[in-house]
């Protein structure tokens, strides 16, 4: 009988409390029960050389703008590097917010590059727990520069080089995010008579977030000297170490940045880095990524440079 | 006899209810509709979340709004990482609040539209700010449908804008709310 009336009496309790809860705090149990995706992982679609996981959102063009500089190390006669530049311009446009498509064509080796990208994983939390957002990616570097006696070219096909890579990162806080692109390159003519036709490397990159609208971000590209008894690549050839800022303004993210490459797509940076930051073979370099939008529907707000 | 017990338990708890809702019942919904937006001669920006979680006491007018900011979509996905990331900072606030009372004495069991206002704090990137916000509430067969408009001032809530973009983004933003809020079941 005590235990009865302890219940009813219990119960009693229990419904008047509940009928005072707190409306707010009831309302903030219920953000578990929906799912939410890490945004901006990386301010734009490139950490510094490399590709990060972020795609162009849908409809959106991005125009890029990208320079690396003479070497610091070659004087004042050169202006320090800045008398000549090599350029790289690319267009990538989102088909859909997870599917990106790009062309570029960069001065060195007169390469076009055309790639596909696609966000395969998203990172959230709450309803669903997913700790890293995965990209992968696949690009083919074209090399139409002129067939010479020291590179000669006989086909086609032998002026291509592909690329492969997921890409794997994790925002840990607003401010740090770090990324990891495990990388298979294949060359259809390896160049140099030591470099390998498959090259495996691996990059390592991420961001740290000074204020809100700049970050500090730094990147490694690492290609191990030998896979099995075979050299990946010419000995002259060296890893890729980038530090850099990235700015956003609106529309706009620059990107300005110190590295030993002059090359900025995969095959260059992977297999014709030359440069050594320990002998001063540092080209200061930019990316400017501006952003239209293509969306029709929404055409009273199509510019975004808010 | 333990089962048992709790079976009475529950019944009682059950009937309590009722008995609440009877007097006074609580109104709620999980996909109220708020959107803003931002005019300027520049450039207009609108965005929509559909997903506003709402909770009304009609026993003592009492009114809770809460939404997250990850699910106002725009039309572009720019904006919307512009709009979490610089604006908001959605990592550190990630969601507004308002809570408040009706000040009106209103029948809920009678159909009509009723002019109301309500007393509270509205709470947007972390600064609370006490306003009286007005709208309308339409009764309809046991179904309240609340309509409010009103206007956020982004130097109340220390919302910075950069320079740079200071002419692309109105000084205040103006708000729309309508939800529409049915009997609770299971409180």
């Amino acid at each position: 009988m005590l235990k009865t009336t302890s219940v009813l009496f219990f119960s009693l309790i229990a419904s008047v409390a509940m009928a005072q809860t707190d409306l707010m705090k009831e309302l903030e149990q219920a953000d578990d029960s929906t799912v939410h995706y890490a945004a901006a992982t990386f301010k734009g679609t490139r950490i510094i050389n490399g590709h990060s996981i972020e795609t162009v959102g849908k409809n959106n063009m991005d125009f890029i703008i990208s320079h690396r500089f003479g070497a610091i190390n070659s004087g004042a006669g050169n202006f320090f590097g800045l008398d000549e530049s090599q350029i790289r311009l690319a267009l990538e446009y989102g088909l859909t917010d997870r599917l990106m498509v790009g062309i570029g064509r960069s001065s060195y080796q007169k390469t076009i590059d055309i790639f596909v990208k696609y966000r395969l994983l998203r990172q959230s939390s709450g309803l669903r727990n997913v700790p890293v957002s995965v990209t992968l990616f696949a690009s083919d570097a074209h090399n139409a520069s002129t067939s010479t006696p020291d590179l000669p070219f006989y086909t086609i096909t032998q002026r291509q080089t592909y690329t492969f890579q997921a890409l794997v990162a994790r925002k840990f806080n607003e401010k740090l995010s770090l990324q990891l692109t495990p990388t298979v390159m294949h060359r259809n003519l390896a160049e140099k008579p030591l470099d390998a036709n498959n090259v495996y490397a691996l990059g390592m990159g991420g961001r740290y977030k000074l204020t809100k609208r700049t970050s500090f971000n730094a990147e490694y590209w690492y290609t191990p000297k030998r896979i099995g008894n075979t050299t990946q690549r010419d000995p002259q050839y060296t890893n890729t170490l980038s530090l850099g800022f990235d700015i956003e303004t609106g529309g706009h993210v620059f990107q300005l940045h110190l590295t030993n490459s002059r090359g900025m797509i995969e095959k260059q940076f992977l297999g014709q880095t030359t440069g050594k930051w320990s002998n001063g073979d540092i080209f200061y370099g930019f990316n400017v990524a501006r952003t239209f939008s293509f969306d029709k529907s929404k055409k009273r707000s199509n510019s975004n440079g808010y | 006899m333990d089962i048992k017990l709790f079976r009475l338990a529950f019944l009682l708890m059950a009937s309590q209810l009722l008995a609440i809702c009877a007097s006074g019942q609580i109104y709620m919904t999980k996909t109220g509709q708020t959107s803003f937006f931002s005019e300027t001669p520049l450039e207009n920006i609108s965005a929509v979340n559909q997903h506003v979680a709402v909770l009304l006491n009609s026993a003592n007018g009492e009114i809770a709004v809460r939404m997250q900011h990850r699910a106002f979509s725009f039309p572009n996905k720019l904006m919307q990482e512009h709009y979490n990331e610089n604006y908001m900072e959605t990592e550190k606030y990630p969601a507004a609040s308002f809570t408040g009372k009706i000040s009106e004495p209103i029948d809920y069991g009678r159909d009509g539209t009723y002019p109301v206002s309500a007393e509270g704090v509205l709470d947007i990137h972390g600064v609370k700010q006490k306003r009286v916000l007005k709208g309308q509430l339409v009764v309809d067969h046991g179904q309240c449908t609340l309509d409010c408009e009103f206007g956020v001032r982004l130097s109340d809530h220390n919302i910075q804008v950069p320079t740079l973009v200071l002419a692309k983004i109105a000084e205040s933003i103006s708000v729309k709310n309508k939800f529409v809020l049915t009997g609770k079941k299971n409180p």
